[in-house]
């Protein structure tokens, strides 16, 4: 394992094995007494945090938490950096502060890279603007290991808003590491100009894609990215690209539907079909504190020279 | 760990595999007939210490102390007629070296649907040495429930302990001394029942 978990390019595949079994020890911690474990006793995780988020944020701090770390949550609204103050200055008060693990999301592409090199302790990548969220991507596969059984040779097709997606970004490689086949399936235009380089199929078509899919995976319509007419209505999206049951009665009869959530509900996926029992939306959530606790403790819990 | 692991086992189609790895100077304390005594003579321990193993639950500590837990519940079971429940118990997460090596991989826990509250949890590990393995044991255990009283089987308590802690139940007492390695190989892990002393542990 690196010292840092910015880019799921950075992760071999005996790594990311070794972060979802060690999550899949981990998750059984859920059904204990007493879900709390001493190893990260004495160590401290920074949440830093310069975009809204709910659930990644309150996920890593469940992680770090139920791994008895100290947590400090620090989000850019209302702090230092609504004052004009910059990355690196934040960055050296968190060093100064004694902490081992920062966690980062940011509006910026990079922002984690920049900061692992101003920073002693490991740097997590929470999401750095169009460009990767290993830790989802991690949960994601997670989450179809559990439900299907295994990952080398399972078809996903991950549909939407492939563009300002930094999940399907991060899944498309971590997919492909662990020996799973990738469809992306988006309007022309919400798909990246060098998308023909990533290591999965492209296609315009969703019908077309639904009965060979293992897993599907809806992506957030961004509404608060949408700025430049990226297709002519919501309802036209809707009814083109959008999971709604009678696209959901084409899957395989074992096919799973994923969602990274937050969800629009009516416009990428049907509410009957987020609610249904093929879809994992909130078993993602659970398996995204087990996933981080395995980062958290794979990157925090050996020893400093390590490191 | 790796040295005997799986190429001499295989390879040697379990005969000879220890023998061939192993450095010179290496000698077989117990053979695989002698474990079997062993574990026999502690399961009747068990039994009488327990009157009759009524609320007893095995738990073995991994890597070796699964298989060894699941051979005394087996003998257990069919002494008593009862079926003793064996499981096993990851300490990894509790240990106190944590921070002298890099992370570890995790063990799986295991424990039977039972559960422990209220048993007489034994654990069950291979080698006793420093004790703290075991007290990491205790730690891990307190977090899943409140057993009626935990009690410690080991195939081989080697001395040197570091911590206040003593087996009930013990396969061969071996003197040793701190420069030695004692490995114990199974045929769930390695293809052969022996345990091994060996002067200063050559690659290991």
């Amino acid at each position: 394992m690196n010292r840092h978990l910015i880019s799921t390019a950075d992760l071999s595949r005996d790594d990311a094995l070794l972060i979802l079994d060690t999550a899949e020890e981990l998750a059984q911690l859920a059904d204990r007494p007493i879900r709390k474990l001493p190893t990260l006793r004495g160590r401290t995780v920074v949440n830093l945090f310069y975009e809204d988020s709910t659930r990644t944020r309150i996920s890593f701090e469940a992680a770090a938490k139920r791994l008895s770390a100290d947590v400090i949550n620090f989000s850019a609204k209302g702090s230092s950096v609504a004052k004009g103050e910059s990355l690196k200055d934040t960055a050296l008060t968190l060093e100064a502060m004694g902490a081992d693990a920062v966690v980062i999301r940011h509006g910026a592409s990079g922002a984690p890279h920049r900061l692992a090199g101003w920073v002693r302790g490991s740097v997590v990548n929470a999401g750095d603007g169009a460009h990767e969220h290993p830790t989802q991507a991690l949960l994601d596969a997670f989450t179809m290991r559990r439900r299907l059984g295994r990952l080398e040779g399972l078809r996903v097709t991950i549909v939407g808003d492939v563009l300002h997606s930094r999940v399907a970004r991060s899944n498309v490689r971590l997919l492909h590491t662990l020996g799973a086949e990738v469809m992306l399936v988006a309007p022309p235009t919400l798909l990246p100009v060098a998308v023909g380089g990533w290591p999965c199929e492209v296609s315009y078509d969703l019908d077309a894609a639904l009965p060979k899919a293992d897993v599907i995976m809806m992506l957030r319509v961004q509404q608060e990215r949408m700025n430049a007419a990226y297709f002519p209505t919501v309802r036209e999206y809707s009814r083109r690209y959008g999971l709604d049951s009678g696209r959901m009665a084409q899957l395989p009869e074992h096919a799973i539907v994923m969602h990274p959530g937050p969800m629009n509900r009516g416009v990428e996926i049907a509410a009957d079909v987020a609610d249904s029992v093929r879809s994992t939306i909130v078993e993602q959530v659970g398996n995204g504190v087990s996933v981080r606790m395995a980062v958290l403790y794979l990157l925090l819990g050996g020893s400093e020279a390590q490191r | 760990m790796h040295a005997l692991d799986p190429a001499g086992g295989d390879a040697g189609s379990g005969t000879q595999a220890g023998v061939d790895t192993a450095p010179p100077g290496t000698k077989t304390v117990l053979g695989a007939a002698e474990i079997r005594r062993a574990l026999t003579r502690i399961a009747h321990e068990i039994l009488e210490r327990t009157d009759g193993a009524a609320d007893v639950m095995l738990l073995g500590i991994p890597t070796r102390g699964v298989p060894l837990a699941h051979r005394l519940a087996d003998r257990l079971s069919q002494a008593e007629h009862g079926l003793v429940p064996a499981g096993s118990l990851d300490v990894t997460m509790h240990r106190d070296d944590l921070r002298l090596r890099p992370a570890r991989t995790l063990g799986h826990t295991e424990v039977p649907s039972a559960g422990i509250d209220g048993r007489i949890v034994v654990l069950v590990d291979d080698v006793l040495y420093s004790g703290r393995t075991v007290r990491a044991a205790l730690d891990a255990l307190v977090d899943l429930g409140r057993p009626r009283a935990v009690q410690l089987a080991v195939l081989v308590d080697r001395g040197h302990r570091e911590l206040p802690i003593r087996a009930d139940y013990v396969g061969k007492n071996l003197p040793t001394s701190q420069r030695e390695v004692v490995r114990v190989l199974l045929e769930e892990t390695d293809g052969q029942d022996a345990v091994l002393l060996s002067e200063n542990g050559g690659g290991a």
